[in-house]
């Protein structure tokens, strides 16, 4: 069995602090579960050479950090300062009084060739970066971590209505900012 | 008859929960007669792709 080469783990070490950042959005708590990752790999090297895609590897031993981490903090209430997390704000200017659209969505042109586009990306996560803090959370667990509603809500301790209310702000704010940021409907 | 600020809401939540069929009939009627909600929804799909990718995209 060989070891496994620093060379090869401070590549992916870099792609694990991205994908960390954009679920804790935090570099030092980032910094910290992808060095218990790298650690876990360490130690189970064998396990590592045997991987066709270390990478994928890597991310599942990291999700997993990033879950302890966030189930530590949601029974630590304190630790989750409320930043503005009311986005009912947002959610009130896009609709009139009587429910309608203050200004309905148009199409957006071609937005798969966006998923080609590296500019793209950068607003795409701009835009993530611009939700408060456990809207933004709550959001890439859902849809970038695959999680379950009912798994969410028990991770962030909170109920299952008020989850779909957060990832539905999530959305709504994101798509607004994608509007006016990349699919060039700025008003 | 559904407004277009719980449209979306229900729209949203059948990406979360299964809806019911009462539910599903309210957002078809809606969507027949509203372009902005067509757009939302296609939108909202095309949102959770890119999410979906951005693993792969880092």
């Amino acid at each position: 069995m060989s070891a496994i080469d620093p060379e090869t783990l401070q590549q992916h070490r870099s792609y694990l602090l991205r994908y960390a950042m954009l679920q804790l959005r935090d570099p030092h708590l980032a910094e910290d579960v992808v060095q218990e990752t790298l650690i876990a790999a360490i130690e189970s090297q064998a396990k590592f050479a045997a991987q066709s895609s270390p990478r994928t590897w890597l991310v599942g031993i990291l999700k997993h950090k990033i879950m302890d981490l966030l189930r530590k903090r949601a029974r630590e209430p304190q630790l989750d300062v409320a930043d503005g997390e009311d986005e009912s704000e947002l959610v009130d200017a896009l609709f009139k009084a009587n429910g309608r659209w203050a200004d309905p969505p148009q199409t957006w042109a071609d937005p798969e060739q966006s998923l080609e586009n590296a500019n793209f990306w950068n607003v795409f996560e701009q835009c993530n970066q611009r939700m408060p803090l456990n809207t933004a959370r709550a959001f890439m667990m859902r849809e970038f971590m695959d999680m379950s509603t009912e798994e969410i809500c028990q991770e962030l301790a909170i109920s299952t209505t008020n989850c779909w209310v957060i990832l539905h702000r999530a959305r709504l704010a994101l798509r607004e900012c994608l509007d006016l940021n990349w699919f060039g409907n700025a008003r | 008859m559904l407004d277009c600020k719980h449209n979306t809401e229900l729209l949203s939540q059948s990406c979360d929960r299964p809806i019911t069929l009462r539910e599903r009939m309210a957002m078809r009627m809606h969507l027949l007669m509203c372009r902005g909600c067509r757009n939302f929804e296609k939108q909202l799909a095309f949102i959770r792709k890119a999410a979906r990718e951005l693993p792969r995209k880092l």
